[in-house]
């Protein structure tokens, strides 16, 4: 029973890693994932559609570098919201198509902002009109700041801890 | 071509796509079947032989449009710590600053950003313990200020990138 166990756990680590590196592009990429494991088809589809349902995997497609095309002004926009409101703003802004990322983050000392969402576009000009239009349509009146990205250093993934 | 090669080429080029190319685009990237044939099924959808679209896929790849393809794991359900880190670096030290910060195997993301935190990335560890380490050491070294950031709440954004 124990073996089992250690078995399936070890199998569940060999799975994810072998998704962290991407789908195969081929016709039937899970049963090629599949015969690297040494284990059936079914049996990795049913592992990615736990994954999926454990919250483990966000998303199942594809994962674009907005940089690379042409979207290489980014706006991070904080603000200033009263702790009871932040929630209902929090949940507007993520509904915005515009809108790639919403948090929640810290006040701290001279630094009066805990909400942040990030606006990409191709010019400071286009990030500026879109947070513009987000502000008029829910009349978010709210003390914030944009903060344009002006030079990209280092680009890497996140990283996986295994 | 190298990596940065490739960078630099798209950089100084926007990318162009073709019609089917944006479409692919704007709707895998949340809704790629969970199948054994998904390239079967999306033939279908897109009316055209599954070759096509692996091929176009690849291609995107090829080019840096695409980081990468297949499931994308929330990370923090992985594992690990991240938190958003912001310095105040003087102008003239900048560079020297963003090269010791970006030796940081635990460093990602880093951007300038014009304001008076002119320095922003993000940190990942194996705990909350040498999250704040590192945030520490990191300031330590570089004599300048820093605020550490964690996420309190992440609000679900359902929808995703549109060309």
């Amino acid at each position: 029973m124990n073996v089992n166990k250690t078995e399936y756990a070890h199998l569940i680590l060999e799975v994810r890693r072998q998704l962290q590196r991407g789908l195969p592009l081929v016709q039937r990429p899970y049963k090629m994932l599949a015969e690297k494991l040494g284990v059936c088809e079914a049996t990795v589809l049913k592992t990615v559609e736990q994954f999926r349902e454990e919250g483990l995997i966000k998303r199942l497609g594809l994962v674009v570098r907005h940089h690379e095309l042409g979207y290489v002004h980014n706006g991070m926009v904080v603000w200033n919201i009263p702790d009871e409101h932040v929630d209902d703003v929090g949940k507007i802004l993520a509904k915005e198509s515009k809108v790639t990322l919403c948090y929640q983050r810290p006040r701290r000392v001279g630094w009066p902002y805990n909400l942040f969402c990030m606006i990409h576009g191709k010019s400071r000009d286009q990030v500026r009109k879109a947070l513009e239009e987000i502000q008029i349509k829910h009349e978010l009146l709210f003390e914030h700041d944009i903060l344009f990205s002006v030079q990209r250093f280092k680009q890497t993934g996140g990283r996986y801890v295994d | 071509m190298t990596s940065t090669n490739r960078k630099q080429n798209l950089l100084q080029q926007e990318v162009e796509l073709t019609d089917f190319e944006r479409q692919l685009i704007n709707e895998l990237q949340s809704d790629f079947p969970l199948t054994s044939k998904p390239f079967d099924v999306l033939g279908e959808r897109f009316n055209c032989a599954p070759s096509k679209i692996k091929e176009t896929l690849q291609a995107l790849l090829d080019r840096g449009v695409l980081t990468r393809f297949g499931p994308l794991f929330n990370i923090e359900n992985v594992g690990g710590c991240f938190s958003l880190c912001a310095l105040s670096v003087p102008e003239e030290c900048f560079e020297e600053v963003a090269d010791l910060v970006n030796e940081y195997e635990e460093v990602a993301h880093n951007y300038e950003r014009d304001h008076y935190w002119n320095m922003w990335f993000v940190l990942a560890t194996k705990s909350e313990k040498s999250l704040s380490d590192c945030f520490e050491e990191i300031c330590r070294r570089t004599g300048c200020p820093g605020m550490n950031l964690p996420k309190e709440d992440e609000f679900y954004v359902g929808l995703h990138f549109q060309l």
